[in-house]
């Protein structure tokens, strides 16, 4: 790891200030729960000259909101979120999405805040021995061609074919989260579908959220609260826990009283360099009764244009079984298993 | 709330130290220490201990996990100039003198453990499922605790184990309830 210094920060305009300072013309990166900064540090992928440690604000609430809705604080850990009563009675798909990643010694310590701007995890981006355009803008992408078993089958560039590895990020995308994020100048709200980026040609911009500024907090809308008796998470990986995902899929049905899909949410993780939603697909499950046909319509369309890489070509036809089966498990009710979080559901199946 | 972290010398040197003061395994501790240094590191090198490993140094194998103000956590992944104020609890101070924490007891008499390069962080894992309270099965341990590995492959022994003391803790817990008496203990 690079020499670094360290000053933590006592409220939030001192550390915009801290981070936006460039000290000797270093960088400086602002630490949480650190799980994703400080690994990517000792891997001397990223080199800050200077930390600054933004625990000590406060952020860290998680607060009903005067419209019905939910208030993440940006500090409020992954497992305090996952396992707080109103996370779990209005929002379940978030509390499933954010159990099923990582391990709870992680959740314990990563930040909501945090989850939203973590790196990816494709192994050329971890290995500074080779070329990788998100980490040395134009070096090139060994992926394309390489070892791309875990890599993006939607939205990826020539440049580059990582994809975002957070489950927490699949939910919130699914629930129209907003971001609210503080800056010198101002506080701004950013809807989730716009806060990740594809890659293009300037893969090594994760983010629309500029270095200097700061995630406040993460709003889930009231009307999003509908979704949550028949919500679920499903998350393909290569082994049964503590993996990232190969698939994983974020499904919410609003169900009326005649039976009929009132309005359905999609999105889904591990296919792209951020959480993958389009809003034509869930409209075409509207005002139908739940059936697998109007599903695999619905999952057709979202995966249109789909590419494989070579090694990731099973994930197109993995990604369709996978929305048909996340849709089946929600409308058959939500379920909350911490034993067995997003694993997909056998019972579901007909 | 954090208290302020001094810096001993000049800002601009390329080496600079940090006074922090915190409790391990409930002695107090002021030292200073380069921004750099992780929790385990710190643990291990400055304090002398040595009982809790780094496997992976990752945050991938768990072999490091300790707790900190009674939460569980992979000490490689946090860095000791961030812990002031903080209480951390290490595999060393799970005994109380020469009377063993439940858990270890258990886990001499499930047998689980073989090379016990794991088993510090396995402990302190361990307790933390417990305290946090989401685990009621078999089932649940499994998941919960996948984030320490045993490259011996003692899991059975070791869910044994912890399900043992979970079922005397879970127990006591309804006992407690029905009395009305809020449940307090602290395993650390």
């Amino acid at each position: 790891m690079n020499p670094f210094s360290y000053v933590a920060a006592k409220e939030p305009g001192s550390a915009i200030a801290a981070l936006a300072a460039n000290e000797g013309g270093g960088t400086a990166c602002m630490i949480a729960g650190g799980t994703n900064l400080i690994d990517l540090m000792k891997q001397g992928v990223m080199h800050p000259t200077r930390l600054v440690d933004i625990n000590a604000l406060p952020m860290a609430a998680i607060e009903p909101m005067v419209d019905g809705g939910l208030r993440l604080g940006a500090l409020a850990r992954n497992s305090e979120t996952a396992y707080h009563p109103d996370v779990r009675q209005s929002y379940p798909l978030v509390s499933a999405a954010i159990l099923s990643g990582a391990s709870p010694q992680l959740r314990n310590m990563a930040s909501n805040g945090g989850n939203v701007l973590q790196r990816t995890r494709c192994q050329y981006f971890y290995d500074v021995a080779v070329a990788c355009n998100k980490r040395e803008p134009g070096s090139g992408c060994p992926a394309i061609g390489g070892l791309n078993r875990y890599h993006a089958i939607l939205g990826a560039s020539p440049g580059c074919i990582a994809v975002h590895p957070s489950d927490f990020c699949v939910a919130l995308a699914a629930l129209d989260a907003t971001v609210v994020v503080q800056s010198a100048g101002e506080e701004r709200r950013v809807a989730f579908a716009d806060v990740h980026r594809l890659p293009g040609d300037r893969p090594h911009m994760d983010t629309t959220i500029a270095s200097d500024e700061l995630i406040v907090a993460i709003e889930l809308p009231a009307n999003s609260a509908r979704f949550a008796n028949h919500s679920a998470y499903i998350k393909i990986r290569d082994r049964a826990s503590y993996a990232f995902a190969l698939v994983s899929v974020a499904a919410g049905l609003d169900i009326g009283d005649d039976g009929r899909i009132e309005s359905a949410r999609v999105a889904l993780g591990g296919v792209a360099h951020k959480p993958w939603r389009i809003e034509a697909a869930e409209e075409l499950l509207q005002r139908e009764m739940p059936n697998d046909e109007a599903y695999e319509r619905c999952a057709a369309r979202l995966l249109e244009g789909a590419v494989g890489q070579g090694q990731n070509d099973f994930k197109i036809s993995m990604a369709l079984r996978a929305i048909v089966r996340a849709l089946q498990t929600a409308a058959a009710g939500t379920r909350i298993d911490t034993a067995n979080p997003g694993r997909p559901d056998l019972a579901a199946r007909e | 709330m954090r208290a302020s972290v001094s810096s001993r010398r000049d800002k601009e040197s390329p080496c600079p130290r940090y006074l922090i003061t915190l409790t391990v395994n409930g002695s107090k501790h002021q030292v200073d220490v380069e921004a750099w240094t992780s929790l385990l590191d710190f643990l291990r090198n400055r304090l002398g201990l040595t009982g809790t490993k780094k496997g992976c140094d990752h945050g991938q194998c768990g072999a490091c996990t300790v707790l900190v103000d009674g939460q569980r956590i992979n000490s490689c992944l946090t860095m000791a100039v961030m812990q002031t104020h903080k209480s951390i609890v290490t595999v060393e101070g799970l005994a109380e003198g020469p009377r063993l924490h439940p858990l270890q007891q258990a886990f001499i008499d499930r047998d689980a453990f073989q090379c016990g390069y794991c088993t510090p962080g396995q402990l302190c894992s361990a307790i933390g499922l417990i305290s946090e309270g989401q685990a009621r099965s078999i089932d649940d341990i499994h998941e919960l605790m996948s984030g320490n590995l045993c490259r011996c492959g003692a899991y059975p022994q070791i869910v044994q184990a912890i399900a043992n003391v979970l079922d005397g803790e879970l127990a006591a817990r309804r006992e407690r309830s029905s009395s009305d008496v809020a449940v307090q203990r602290d395993d650390a």
